[in-house]
């Protein structure tokens, strides 16, 4: 299939650099050919790994075609007149620079097998997915369209939590985004998030374990505190498996683990039980 | 340490020396009136320089003052407080107290974080940090109000919600989550104080509130400062730094249009007049209540719904539409 040329335009600059053809894996260090990772939905060929996903590549595995992007207009500005380092404003344009994207989260409509769906995206390139103001106004504006629409939302999360740098304006982004999700849900619309590596703090907290459906990819870290700040606080080393995709499973916080290959058909059937249709059976399966 | 009980150390003793004055007048009627009130002023200018006008750091140290009142100490001036216990799932978690009170005459939800005076209280109450079972009481209390239709008074104290093994396995995410939802949602008037530590999420929890009220000299910050200095800096260590930068302070925040009223504490902190402190905060929770109880529930959500819609919204023209489509 060739890449849509909404894609093309908002790719990473370090994906479309052809000097960048080959990359380590990050779980079993095998070299992997780029345009064959990409090809592999950005999965390990050799261990199955998940890579971490641009935005706009997780977007094109998700929707049928085209995609309407809404609130890329909505830009950070510098409440707190943060500088440690860098000055805040620094920070964000260099993470710009390097994503291609505006903010942590990229918001709009497009269908999945044949469905209309709001869909939001977090990318973890941008600020660690952090949620500040526009993350938090980009979600809100989505799950409002959406509830004016009366069409299903899913939202991929990738975060570690609120925004440092936009101190309590960011933190009351989970109650804005907590009062956007209750109206949507509150009107019988179906709400379905996607946990990937990793979700944490603020945007676990809220949104994210707020779904009517809650899918998590394989072994992705999942959790409210990070793991340092628990290690630090019982002092002592946890169990590999502690807060992956595959634990909170097993202890009941999400519906299903769900491998990157399968996760489009998946999303599509449950899509079909909130549809008006009646669901038809799969003939070819 | 805590660097407001350090600076404090000199004021008491000076308290100390100006009694033993008083009652060496009062028994040997010598008069030492003027010494004593010699010290009266010295005490009067060192409590002015520490106190007039305190940083940031300072102020969160303030708030975690270990004589500072705690939500129980409010309770106690509640006219009655009938504690319920339990998540009715898997335990009742000491760090959130919560039940029906009057409040005067007005019966409510009463529900707080609980932190300890000292080691044995505080390893009881886990230094008040709730665990999931603790905002699972929270919602559960939250939404017997909501059915009954009693106004809900929140006391936020905590650093955090807990961050430990069993709170990740009993999904301390979800149990946020579901607290912040019910808060949204809850059809009463719903009024929250942070009467000591703000921390995060883990405060969050219990204050989606119509109105938002902050001690003095509380904070509410996206972390603690310890926390946002790990988190940035990997070093703890820079947490002055972190306080500085972090907006924290209740002034800082009613500046943001985040936080609704500040009540006065007197000078050197809640804990030097306590029962004043808490008959204030009580007043304002009051009045607060009496206005919000005037408005048809619709309002009141549309109202709280917007409030929190604002905040970080970035175009003038998009807010009107909020605005119309609410
Ligand atoms: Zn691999």
């Amino acid at each position: 299939m060739p890449m849509p040329e909404w894609l093309r335009r908002r790719r990473s600059k370090n994906q479309n650099d052809g000097a960048a053809l080959w990359t380590r894996c990050v779980k079993c260090a095998e070299v992997l050919y780029r345009p064959d990772l990409a090809a592999n939905l950005w999965v390990c060929t050799k261990c199955g790994y998940h890579f971490r996903m641009n935005a706009f590549d997780r977007i094109s595995t998700i929707v049928d075609n085209d995609f309407v992007e809404i609130g890329n207009e909505v830009q950070s500005g510098d409440p707190l007149e943060w500088v440690d380092k860098k000055s805040y404003p620094a920070k964000l344009a260099a993470d710009r620079e390097n994503s291609q994207l505006g903010e942590g989260v990229v918001c709009g409509f497009g269908t999945l097998t044949g469905r209309d769906v709001a869909l939001g995206v977090m990318d973890f390139h941008f600020r660690g997915g952090t949620m500040g103001t526009v993350v938090g106004e980009r979600i809100t504006m989505l799950l409002e369209e959406a509830r004016k629409r009366r069409i299903p939302c899913i939202i991929f999360t990738a975060s570690g939590g609120a925004r440092m740098e936009e101190g309590m304006l960011a933190l009351m982004q989970m109650a804005k985004t907590t009062g956007a999700v209750a109206r949507f849900m509150g009107d019988g619309n179906l709400f379905v998030t996607v946990l990937t590596d990793p979700t944490s703090g603020g945007v676990s907290a809220s949104f994210a374990f707020q779904a009517d459906v809650i899918v998590a990819e394989p072994k992705a870290m999942i959790g409210f505190a990070g793991r340092r700040v628990i290690e630090q606080t019982i002092r002592q080393k946890l169990p590999d498996q502690f807060q992956t995709a595959e634990f909170l499973l097993e202890k009941g916080h999400v519906d299903m683990v769900v491998d990157r290959h399968d996760l489009k058909a998946a999303l599509g059937r449950i899509l079909e039980y909130a549809d008006d249709k009646p669901v038809a059976a799969e003939p070819d399966r | 340490m805590n660097v407001i009980v350090e600076r404090e150390k000199g004021l008491l003793e000076l308290e100390r020396r100006i009694e033993e004055l008083r009652a060496a007048t009062a028994s040997q009627s010598v008069d030492m009136s003027s010494d004593i009130r010699a010290l009266e002023e010295k005490y009067a200018q060192i409590q002015h320089e520490i106190f007039s006008s305190m940083s940031p750091w300072q102020k969160v140290h303030m708030a975690r003052h270990p004589n500072r009142p705690t939500t129980l100490d409010y309770l106690a001036q509640f006219a009655r407080f009938d504690e319920l216990h339990g998540d009715r799932h898997f335990r009742d978690d000491p760090s959130i107290v919560g039940g029906f009170a009057l409040l005067g005459t007005r019966a409510v939800m009463a529900i707080g974080e609980q932190r300890g005076r000292d080691t044995k209280e505080n390893l009881r109450r886990n230094f008040g940090m709730p665990s999931p079972e603790g905002y699972r009481k929270v919602r559960r209390l939250a939404h017997l109000a909501s059915r009954l239709g009693l106004p809900i008074v929140t006391f936020v104290d905590t650093k955090g919600a807990d961050p430990g093994i069993a709170s990740e396995e009993h999904a301390q995410s979800e149990a946020i989550a579901s607290c912040l939802y019910e808060f949204t949602q809850a059809r009463v008037p719903v009024v929250a104080v942070v009467i000591g530590e703000g921390g995060s999420g883990g405060a969050l929890a219990l204050s989606i509130a119509d109105r938002l009220i902050m001690l003095e000299h509380s904070y509410y910050s996206v972390a603690t400062p310890e926390g946002c200095a790990a988190i940035l800096w990997s070093d703890a260590g820079k947490a002055e730094e972190a306080a500085a930068r972090l907006k924290l302070t209740a002034q800082d925040l009613q500046g943001f249009g985040i936080v609704d009223e500040i009540v006065p504490e007197p000078l050197g902190g809640a804990h030097r007049d306590a029962a004043g402190s808490i008959a204030r905060v009580l007043e304002s929770v009051e009045s607060s209540l009496r206005q919000l109880s005037a408005l048809p529930t619709a309002e009141l959500l549309e109202a709280r719904y917007g409030k929190y819609r604002r905040i970080g919204a970035w175009h003038a023209e998009r807010l009107e539409a909020v605005d119309h489509n609410l």
